[in-house]
């Protein structure tokens, strides 16, 4: 079991690796210049004087592998330097917006956990009743129905019918819960909705499956009450497949949500990740890929830890 | 009988005096400026830095103009945007030979931590500007290319000392990026205003959460008494259009500075009638087209030409006007400002006149005769912003395609796009440019042959001997008349460039708000002294 847990986590640090050489290059290749972009700004033009002060201020001027060594010489000290766009340290842009879709990103997946379990659950145990054709049209409707025209949905209901706005600025749950639900609910019932409808497919085709095998059979047999059998025998082992997607989907949201935060005006990760591209804003580029990258390396270990604590074979093995 | 008729017409005249008089206090009660509330304003954009000497964009002065003052202003209810007038100079005299401008400051202006703002202040902000020292980037410098020294013979006087006469200098003074700074705070480091906040303006810092807003609370030692008449602002950061619209509708907002497209001003006015007020201006924002001079057959001025023969002006204007940011034909300055065209004189520029039949057929003639074949293909580069770049592209491809060429338009992403263009990978492409004030001076200067924004890379002594003899002369009609004969080298005589049409500033604003008015830049205007809200 250790040995599993440290081969996984040692796995960790080469991937990350590889992900800071492929993003550090590959946002070199496409066109684009933080420093002429600035600099250019609304008036549309800059000296070339202005430009190269600034391309030697950045250290844009050094050899590419030279700048590669000085980031990566950062990295390995957690210093991720400073914005280009905003000259302010990479940690101070990203901390702020992180609290944000870290929060947004839980409260989507209550929303997909709290809808997504017992629906998928309802839906196997009624296979081809009305139940499970009405569970499985709710969660059609959730995949088909992108998260940010749903925000739109809302936005515009709630400024037809009700003349009311979600509040614009963010306030954190602990200085005013109201406030802060006020504005955060709304993307996450949007974004958990499609999240659990995803969810919701996967509980009821996996409880379908477990349903079917000899231990369960058995333990029916047995004469074990059916709500024992659906929680310990049955539901724990469907929990493998829908544990994985619930998770992969909780990291994709750290900073994925790009077009539901604009819906939302949210100050997340994904509007700043939009933001970075647009600005060519290398070292907040190459951060927060190195962020989404490293959450996803993270849940995906814990995931290992989960599975090693579900399936008893990877234990043993 | 009589007398009671007399008493009755009495009784009538005497209710309507009251009547009148009621409605003219109200109507004047509703004109006083009323102190107190907060303005909530979206920016579609965010301050890079806090150090407007060094920034570009509106995304630092729309949200942090409130809290600094400038030696001269533009009169903040000048619809033309170019009348300069005291900020934080009292006075000021210019000496006849135009090489000496003299400035007499306030007393008792105070900077936001009590100490004076003294003229050791300007001279130090301005030298920041003007003869930056080697590591600090100060974006405008070359403005004041005509300034030899900044002098501070007094605490309350200042003096700028001129190489040779510049037309454009007090308006260059009046610009809004120019804040004047600490001096005390500049001798301790240069770069301090990156990062931090300390003006004299009408507002100070409360606090600035990036990416969601930026707050200023009244300056209560503010040296125009009774002003400003607002308890505070907030500056709320929305990228997105649509949350922009959302926010005036549903009125978390009353009010973002740069402007709105006509679907969203005619969405708002619908939705929100009465409650909701729109003013409008010409925009001193433009896109023109750059030809390469350098690549045939755009080398040859009648290739130049039927391409601006080619285009209806005037059915552009009321068409896009409605679907897009840009509305009048204009020449080389914004329509309604000083050294403006009037219509009859753009109606002799090549591509500007009434009958487009003739002006096809010519520029079919003009093509043939310099060997471009029927169906000749080119690539016309675009940037990938949507309005109104998408619509005038759009628009262009198919006016050209009226004199039988074959243009494909191609969206260049906007990131790349500068780039682009300073490599010159290019044949024809789309320019622009957005001017802080409508000068001369400041818009003319990209079209000089030694301009780093001349993309198409023209030579033309001519156009650079009249931008210097208009920038230098002292008579205004002397100067206008320079600046027809640059408009006509420019655009008619050598066609360096196409103009398309001027942008259209559109403001849709909660009726609440009062005290503003909108000019021809969005740069302009935004200190918001004299803005209250009427509930």
């Amino acid at each position: 079991m250790w040995k599993y847990l440290l081969k996984r986590f040692l796995l960790m640090f080469p991937t990350l690796v590889g992900v800071a050489i492929v993003t550090f290059i590959l946002i070199r290749v496409i066109p684009g210049d933080v420093v002429e972009l600035r600099l250019a700004g609304d008036r549309g033009a800059a000296s070339q004087a202005a430009i190269d002060q600034e391309r030697a201020r950045f250290g844009l001027d050094q050899p590419i592998w030279k700048q590669f060594a000085v980031w990566m010489a950062g990295v390995g000290r957690l210093d991720f330097g400073t914005s280009m766009w905003t000259g302010s340290s990479i940690w101070d842009e990203i901390k702020l917006r992180f609290a944000l879709s870290l929060q947004v990103a839980i409260m989507a997946t209550v929303v997909a956990v709290v809808l997504a379990v017992p629906l998928g659950l309802l839906a196997a145990l009624k296979q081809d009743t009305w139940v499970d054709y009405a569970v499985r049209i709710f969660s059609i409707a959730g995949l088909a129905i992108p998260s940010f025209w749903l925000g739109i949905l809302f936005i515009l209901a709630f400024l037809i019918v009700f003349k009311w706005l979600p509040p614009m600025v963010y306030t954190p749950f602990w200085v005013s819960p109201w406030q802060n639900m006020q504005q955060l609910i709304w993307p996450a019932l949007a974004v958990g909705y499609r999240y659990s409808a995803v969810a919701t497919r996967m509980t009821r085709s996996a409880m379908l499956e477990v349903l079917r095998e000899d231990y369960v059979r058995t333990a029916r047999a047995k004469g074990l009450v059916q709500r024992l059998i659906l929680i310990r025998h049955a539901l724990k082992n469907a929990m493998l497949p829908v544990l994985t997607v619930i998770a992969l989907e909780f990291a994709f949201l750290i900073g994925g949500l790009v077009v539901t935060e604009q819906v939302f005006n949210l100050n997340g990760i994904g509007l700043l990740f939009v933001q970075a591209v647009a600005h060519r804003d290398y070292t907040l580029i190459q951060a927060l890929v190195m962020l989404v990258a490293g959450i996803f390396i993270v849940v995906n270990f814990f995931m290992d830890v989960m599975y090693a604590w579900l399936d008893p074979r990877i234990r043993y093995r | 009988m009589r007398h009671r008729n007399t008493w009755i017409f009495s009784s009538l005249v005497a209710v309507a005096l009251v009547v009148s008089a009621g409605w003219m206090v109200s109507a004047v009660a509703q004109d006083k400026p009323r102190s107190g509330g907060e303005l909530v304003f979206v920016v579609p954009s965010e301050p890079p830095s806090y150090d407007a000497h060094a920034e570009e964009t509106f995304g630092v002065i729309h949200p942090m103009a409130p809290l600094y003052s400038t030696l001269l202003k533009v009169d903040p209810f000048d619809k033309t945007g170019t009348k300069p007038v005291g900020d934080l100079a009292e006075s000021w005299t210019v000496a006849k030979d135009g090489l000496v401008y003299t400035f007499k400051l306030r007393h008792g202006v105070k900077f936001h931590d009590g100490a004076d703002m003294t003229s050791k202040d300007v001279k130090a902000s301005y030298d920041k500007i003007i003869f930056p020292p080697a590591g600090v980037k100060s974006l405008r410098k070359e403005s004041y290319r005509s300034v030899e020294v900044v002098e501070a013979p007094d605490p309350y006087t200042v003096r700028f000392r001129l190489k040779y006469p510049e037309s454009s200098l007090l308006l260059n003074l009046a610009s809004p990026w120019n804040w004047i700074y600490k001096a005390d705070l500049l001798a301790k480091d240069m770069h301090w205003y990156d990062k931090n906040v300390m003006g004299t303006g009408p507002f100070t810092f409360v606090e600035h959460v990036k990416g969601s807003h930026l707050v200023g609370k009244k300056n209560p030692n503010y040296w125009d008494k009774g002003k400003p008449y607002l308890d505070s602002y907030r500056a709320m950061f929305v990228t997105s259009s649509a949350a922009q619209v959302a926010a005036i509708r549903g009125e978390r907002a009353h009010i973002q500075f740069r402007g709105f497209s006509p679907a969203e001003r005619d969405q708002l006015t619908q939705a929100l009638g009465s409650k909701i007020t729109v003013q409008e201006s010409p925009w001193d924002c433009l896109n023109f087209v750059s030809m390469h001079h350098e690549k045939k057959p755009f080398d040859d001025k009648r290739v130049r030409r039927a391409l601006s023969l080619a285009l209806d002006r005037y059915e552009a204007s009321q068409k896009l006007s409605k679907i897009t940011i840009v509305k009048d034909v204009s020449g080389v300055q914004v329509p309604g400002t000083p050294y403006a065209a009037t219509p009859a004189e753009l109606e002799k520029l090549t591509g500007y006149g009434r009958d487009i039949g003739a002006a096809r057929a010519e520029a079919k003639r003009l093509l043939r005769e310099a060997g471009v074949p029927d169906g000749f293909a080119f690539t016309f580069k675009n940037r990938g912003i949507p309005h109104p770049y998408e619509p005038i592209g759009i628009w262009l491809v198919d006016q050209w395609r009226q004199i039988g060429l074959n243009v494909k338009m191609e969206m260049i992403e906007a990131s790349a796009y500068h780039p682009m263009l300073k490599r010159g990978d290019f044949e024809v492409a789309m320019d622009f440019q957005c001017g802080f004030i409508v000068e001369p001076d400041l818009d003319l200067a990209r079209f000089v042959s030694a301009s780093d924004a001349n993309y198409g890379k023209h030579k033309d002594k001519v156009i650079d001997e009249l931008y210097q003899k208009q920038a230098r002369a002292g008579d205004f009609e002397e100067r206008k008349r320079l600046v027809r004969a640059f408009e006509k080298r420019l655009l008619d005589e050598e066609v360096h460039v196409l103009w398309t049409l001027q942008w259209h500033r559109i403001i849709p604003h909660s009726a609440k708000v009062k005290g503003w008015t909108v000019t021809p830049s969005h740069y302009l205007n935004n200190q918001l002294d004299t803005v209250w809200l009427s509930e």
